[in-house]
């Protein structure tokens, strides 16, 4: 199913979890692929198992040279760039508001919030010129609501959410398309950040409406759809894909 | 891309606009489309269009009875139901203070009960079949106000309301439930309200896209939301609007 044919798509944290699972499909799916992380030996080794039409570099999104560099890479490897999706992210242990040190706080939104507004900027000129593109911002159910013991995770998921309806409104008239794509609990290797083992992340996400934890490519899927022009009158939204756990609360005990 | 091969569709309010954009698309994707709407003749002429894998019912969506006949002939036709895009709808441009309640309710029973009495009958007939998408059509007027709208944004933020309630009691049963969110389309129920189709590029060229949506964009999302492909989204909002609920400019 070739709906990226022809299209050239920058991936971040594009080594492992969602990003690697967006990395194959957009590639099965007729894209070329510019895969970014700072875990350089996965990020080759995914780039080699998808083979030519994947190619891995460096990047930590906190850096603007860094940026700078890649899209200039991206470009002149594959001769153009239609779509960005900021991927990388972190998440730090739940810690209370009162017990969020400032070097904790501004580490994540350095890396969840300035990554991507830096990797917005610097894929306008480009998008440009090859007439449109597609940004897609990968915000969290932690962007719709609040989690305990997440004041900067929230805090930066929020932020990519309201900087994609922003870049919207400026970029719509290049037709670049920007949305967010929110996930609610999905198996990756991130969990373990929050000492989630996979046994607990599996049952703590059974009480969503679809009764169990999401996959990595079920987001790629979201993400692949967003990308292609599938999506052409979209732009500026939210696009959930968290089981229903957001939909609402049960009365049921 | 075949990605909702060997699934059957109903989509009410099929016989133009958006409706038939999805019954073409869908069919076009693989799946066998039941066209349903109130305008037999039209309907029937895009049904014969598709070919084979459409078929032409009549229904009135405010008619429990209608939709229980629908349904059972769609399983007797194609063997089962997979996805319902409720799409039948109308709008009404009237000020609060000139509505009254026979016209409030006009909007309400269809746009409304309409979306209500579809889930709850295929909620049975997509549980035999494993799982299925529902795909309600709402509105920007889901999301945001609209003047002279009293009815019709009731109407539409109803369909946002009860399709969450609808995702959580049937994600049990692997039915998804997802609301679309069109912005400006031009359709013959837009232009029926009186503006003509500059009318219309001039009021939705304001939007960051800088156009107006076509009924082929809302199928393509509709498509999304029917295939596989949105396999973890339920009880969600999905919007196409060109942007024109993403803010508000400070620029002149």
């Amino acid at each position: 199913m070739g709906t990226l044919d022809g299209k050239v798509a920058l991936i971040t944290g594009a080594a492992r979890g969602q990003g690697a699972a967006e990395a194959r499909l957009f590639v099965e799916r007729g894209a070329k692929v510019m895969m970014t992380d700072v875990l350089d030996d996965e990020g080759q080794q995914v780039a080699a198992e998808i083979g030519d039409s994947a190619a891995y570099m460096h990047l930590d999104v906190t850096s603007e040279q860094g940026w700078k560099d890649v899209v200039a890479a991206t470009v002149e490897k594959f001769g153009k760039l239609n779509v960005l999706i900021n991927n990388a992210g972190i998440i730090t242990p739940a810690k209370e508001i009162h017990e969020t040190s400032l070097e904790d706080y501004r580490k994540v939104i350095d890396i969840n919030q300035i990554g991507v507004f830096l990797g917005m900027r610097e894929v306008v000129e480009p998008m440009k010129t090859a007439g449109g593109g597609s940004i897609v911002n990968i915000s969290s159910i932690d962007g719709l609501t609040g989690m305990y013991g997440a004041s900067a995770y929230c805090a930066s998921k929020f932020a990519v959410r309201g900087m994609t309806k922003v870049a919207a409104l400026e970029l719509g008239k290049h037709g670049i398309r920007i949305n967010s794509l929110h996930p609610g609990g999905v198996k990756t290797k991130i969990l373990n950040d929050i000492n989630l083992s996979e046994e607990q992340a599996e049952e703590a996400f059974k009480a969503s409406p679809l009764g169990r934890i999401g996959k990595s490519e079920e987001m790629a899927t979201l993400a692949a759809y967003l990308a292609s022009d599938d999506a052409s009158y979209s732009t500026g939204s939210e696009f959930v894909a968290d089981g229903g756990l957001t939909a609402g609360f049960s009365l049921d005990s | 891309m075949r990605n909702l091969e060997g699934k059957v569709a109903l989509i009410t309010g099929a016989a133009r606009g958006q409706g038939a954009a999805e019954a073409r698309l869908f069919a076009a994707r693989g799946a066998k489309v039941v066209i349903t709407d109130v305008l037999d003749k039209e309907g029937q002429q895009i049904a014969t269009e598709i070919g084979d894998a459409a078929h032409y019912i009549h229904l009135d969506v405010t008619d429990e009875n209608a939709w229980a006949d629908a349904v059972k002939e769609t399983l007797e036709r194609f063997g089962k139901l997979n996805v319902l895009v409720n799409n039948a709808g109308i709008v009404q441009v009237k000020a609060l203070v000139d509505c009254s309640v026979a016209d409030y309710m006009k909007v309400i029973e269809i746009n409304q009960l309409g979306v209500f009495l579809g889930m709850r009958t295929v909620a049975g007939p997509m549980k035999d079949a494993g799982g299925g998408s529902i795909i309600n059509i709402s509105s920007i007027d889901g999301l945001i106000g609209m003047t002279g709208g009293a009815a019709y944004c009731a109407s539409k933020f109803a369909v946002r309301g009860m399709t969450k309630v609808a995702a959580m009691e049937l994600g049990p049963d692997k039915i998804r439930v997802n609301s679309i969110h069109p912005g400006g389309v031009l359709t013959p129920m837009v232009t029926q309200t009186g503006m003509d189709e500059s009318m219309v590029n001039s009021i939705f060229g304001k939007v960051p896209l800088g156009r107006v949506g076509q009924p082929e964009e809302m199928a393509t999302l509709a498509a999304y939301l029917a295939s596989d492909d949105s396999s973890y989204s339920t009880g969600s909002e999905f919007i196409a609007d060109g942007g024109l609920t993403a803010g508000f400019s400070l620029d002149a």
